[in-house]
């Protein structure tokens, strides 16, 4: 099991913070594959992943992220702070 | 070197003079504040900032380390808010510490230039007009390249 977080739009896309989710994926890559296939508002929300950045347990990384081992993946827009 | 995120806001002349009172390896001390501004029209209602809790703490502790390690620094400091702000509100500090202000004023840049585009915050506007999220400018993805 995986936590996977959204934040942002995608939070508000997909319609929750938060969810563990039983996954063969061996990639972020595959994981998103996985979310897509299961409903429409998956899809919308990861329609464009070159406009989404990811987090593999907190490290900011990319979308071959292997999960092996991994406890938290989380997806969000490109950062606004400052 | 300290992290603080935080929904209170923060007093930044307590701040800045904690930060630079009682130190004598520093010849220089140089603090950025930034602050919610309004829309050009003047409908900000209000702004609110949602961060990653954890991820948050480490990345901006890491960019602090970073420019530690970059300039002859003494000492920096990082406070940023989340939750809910309204124009003119104080959104976050950084302050430096160093010998030369060469060093503070780079550092103090540097930290800008990264905590922008590589802390998890979201900014989400909210005008008379309805609800935005800011969307990320390419000039500060840019401004990393410098570095």
């Amino acid at each position: 099991m995986i936590d996977v977080l959204y934040f942002a739009w995608v939070r508000e896309r997909i319609g929750l913070p938060k969810e563990q989710v039983e996954t063969g994926a061996t990639t972020v890559a595959e994981l998103v594959e996985e979310l897509k296939a299961r409903e429409e508002r998956y899809a919308a929300a990861f329609e464009d992943i070159s406009a989404l950045r990811v987090a593999v347990d907190q490290e900011l990384t990319d979308f071959g992220a292997p999960l092996a081992g991994v406890r938290e993946v989380a997806f969000f827009p490109p950062m606004t702070g400052g | 070197m300290t992290v603080r995120v935080q929904e209170q806001t923060f007093d930044l002349g307590a701040e800045v003079q904690a930060f630079t009172l009682g130190r004598d390896d520093a010849g220089a001390v140089v603090s950025f504040t930034g602050i919610v501004r309004n829309t050009p029209d003047g409908d900000l209602e209000r702004m609110e900032m949602e961060h990653y809790p954890g991820m948050t703490e480490n990345a901006l502790k890491g960019i602090e380390a970073e420019a530690m390690k970059r300039w002859n620094l003494k000492d920096c400091l990082i406070i940023h808010r989340y939750g809910t702000l309204r124009p003119g509100d104080l959104i976050m500090m950084v302050a430096t510490a160093s010998p030369h202000r060469g060093d503070a004023f780079e550092a103090a840049m540097f930290l800008m230039d990264y905590l922008k585009s590589r802390a998890p915050f979201w900014k989400k506007e909210f005008t008379t007009d309805g609800a935005e999220w800011v969307a990320a400018k390419d000039e500060d993805e840019d401004a990393l390249t410098k570095w």
